[in-house]
């Protein structure tokens, strides 16, 4: 255990608002605009040096009615120095959270997908698609108000 | 004007190919745009999503038991180490740590399914470069194999063998041997192939040079797995963060260096003898005694228990989870002579008891209905394993619930097909062929 999200508390105290340590998974909960800073700040940090996003994806609270909403969830690892961080934002439906893309070329896929399955947006995303569903789909299915016996019309080429 | 000075004259412009959704060398469903200047790539897109069965979606409507097939359709190579992947996780949760051997049982079957994976991987990939032969080979090789897992799950693709504290039955009898002569019959054939292929002028041609990214790109991109390794980092979930009994083995983690499609295709080559290696070690250490484990994780010895209401005791009966002997010294222990062993808020009862008699039954009833099930505590983990692809992770998060809030897997195949443009960019479109096949895109786990 390194402590990390202690330590990233310490550095920023008014951007963390919440720690935990649970199941061994250093996880903190980052203000929302702070986003890209902070990443930045952990990815060229001596002792974080958390060099590879791992994943990106997020959670739909409303069945636990967390407010606001959603979490997006960030793991990160490092690769030089063997370890993880769990980062989370919590955001609205009407909120956007700042891209990762500039940082790590993949959050451009992770971020599409999370946008078509939670439908939350990323601002300063260059191309933010639908990326496992198709372009005419509506709703957005992983929230937890989306109904799981939906069907939707078959979607053909128009000639 | 003569030919040539026409043939100047012509106006040129880009021509847009669509490569797939349904290509002979798509390993899948999967569509690449590219953008043609004559035989070389401009720029490409790539378009997923085709093979999209919402098991994120799925999952959170089922109990956390009745995830486990549908983690066998994600990776449906190697669907063993995705078993493993999300039993690993659901444990994590409850603060299980499984019997030893059961550990070994895990580490067998996972690196048996990576020895499937890789030779899928690279006879492939041979055959669409011409070499059938070597295809051939390796599939014969597979076949082995899949006898050996069908021998042990009872099935050889969707085999949902692992359980939530352990493994749905014992190995059976003769195991080892079985193992072991198959093992040398893969052996063979990697040799049989490494010779066919690996100083294959046409094959080495084909390969060297091509879908080349730099050490910074792939972190970039997150990827992980051989596709990392082969660009010079040395990163391997079983060497870096040790699960299940991989720090008892002795073993090497291939490395490459110039990151193209030969390194790669080194790269799984040595794999598949390390994998062999660690195969061999575990079934030399592999201990005996129960392969099942309650909750609280503890080892329960069947003929220790007792069942409360043939002794009368049924006050309260409608309360508590059933828990009690499921043998009761009955007919069908000789199945099971290890024990499976008892907490059943955890594990489902093996099958010859649900169908044989009636505490099973009612156990197997309280474990898969709606409402009942089992029950890990409030919170969240994300427990990596490494794949065959590289590092499969599932993130769980939990309510308490007997389902599972949010189930969400870490696919490692996206990030290297989110990469695929980097690596086709600017080559010829014949590279597309053999730099897919290294990518080893498994529709399954890419679109979920």
């Amino acid at each position: 255990m390194n402590d990390l999200h202690l330590t990233l508390q310490a550095q920023f105290p008014d951007d963390v608002l919440e720690v935990h340590n649970h199941f061994g998974d250093e996880t903190a909960v980052v203000r929302r605009e702070k986003i890209q800073e902070i990443a930045a700040w952990i990815k060229k940090n001596e002792l974080f040096d958390l060099n590879v996003l791992i994943d990106l994806t997020a959670v739909d609270g409303s069945e636990l009615k967390w407010k606001p909403r959603f979490e997006v969830v960030y793991h990160f690892y490092s690769v030089r120095k063997n370890h993880r961080l769990r980062l989370k934002v919590r955001a609205d439906e009407k909120d956007s959270v700042p891209t990762l893309t500039g940082l790590w070329p993949i959050a451009n896929w992770f971020e599409r997908e999370v946008w078509d399955m939670f439908g939350i947006r990323f601002e300063g995303h260059p191309d933010l698609r639908r990326i496992l569903l198709y372009p005419e789909f509506t709703g957005h299915p992983l929230r937890k108000d989306y109904p799981v016996n939906k069907r939707h019309p078959l979607i053909g080429p128009k000639n | 004007m003569t030919q040539a000075a026409e043939f100047k004259k012509t106006r040129t412009e880009s021509m847009l190919l669509n490569v797939g959704p349904s290509h002979p060398a798509m390993h899948g469903i999967v569509r690449i745009i590219t953008e043609l200047d004559g035989e070389n790539v401009l720029s490409s897109d790539v378009e997923i999503g085709y093979l999209h069965r919402a098991f994120e979606k799925s999952s959170e409507q089922s109990g956390y038991l009745q995830v486990m097939p549908y983690t066998d359709r994600l990776n449906y190579v190697s669907p063993l180490i995705n078993n493993t992947g999300y039993c690993l996780a659901v444990e994590k949760l409850f603060g299980l740590d499984v019997t030893e051997r059961a550990k070994y049982i895990r580490v067998i079957m996972c690196e048996i399914s990576r020895i499937t994976d890789h030779l899928t991987c690279v006879g492939a990939s041979a055959m669409e470069l011409g070499a059938f032969t070597a295809f051939l080979y390796m599939i014969k090789a597979r076949d082995y194999l899949y006898k050996i897992i069908e021998d042990v799950t009872g099935a050889r693709l969707t085999i949902s063998y692992m359980r939530i504290g352990g493994v749905k039955g014992d190995l059976p009898a003769g195991f080892e041997g079985k193992c072991r002569e198959a093992l040398a019959e893969t052996r063979k054939v990697i040799k049989e192939c490494d010779e066919l292929l690996t100083k294959n002028r046409i094959f080495v041609d084909r390969l060297k040079d091509t879908g080349v990214i730099s050490k910074e790109a792939a972190l970039g991109y997150g990827i992980t797995g051989p596709f990392l390794r082969s660009t010079g980092v040395d990163y391997d979930v079983r060497r870096a963060t040790p699960y299940l009994v991989y720090d008892r083995f002795d073993f090497e983690v291939p490395v490459g260096e110039h990151g193209d499609n030969y390194d790669r295709y080194l790269c799984r080559m040595d794999e598949m003898e390390q994998s062999i290696r660690i195969i061999e070690q575990a079934l030399d250490q592999i201990p005996q005694g129960p392969v099942l484990l309650g909750t609280d994780g503890k080892v329960i010895p069947a003929e220790d228990m007792v069942d409360e209401a043939k002794m009368g005791r049924v006050e309260g009966l409608g309360f508590r989870v059933a828990d009690f002997d499921p043998t009761l010294a009955g007919a069908n222990k000789y199945m099971y002579p290890e024990g499976h062993v008892n907490n059943k808020r955890a594990e489902l009862p093996p099958k010859e008891d649900t169908y044989s008699n009636i505490e099973g039954l009612m156990n197997h009833f309280k474990m898969i209905m709606d409402g009942h099930g089992i029950r890990p505590p409030k919170g969240e983990a994300y427990f990596p394993v490494e794949g065959a692809n590289g590092e499969l992770g599932f993130y769980i998060v939990s309510d308490g619930t007997g389902r599972p809030y949010r189930v969400r897997v870490r696919p490692p195949c996206f990030v290297i097909v989110a990469a695929l443009p980097v690596l086709i960019n600017g080559g010829s479109l014949a590279d597309i062929v053999p730099t897919f096949g290294s990518v080893n895109m498994i529709g399954g786990e890419l679109d979920r």
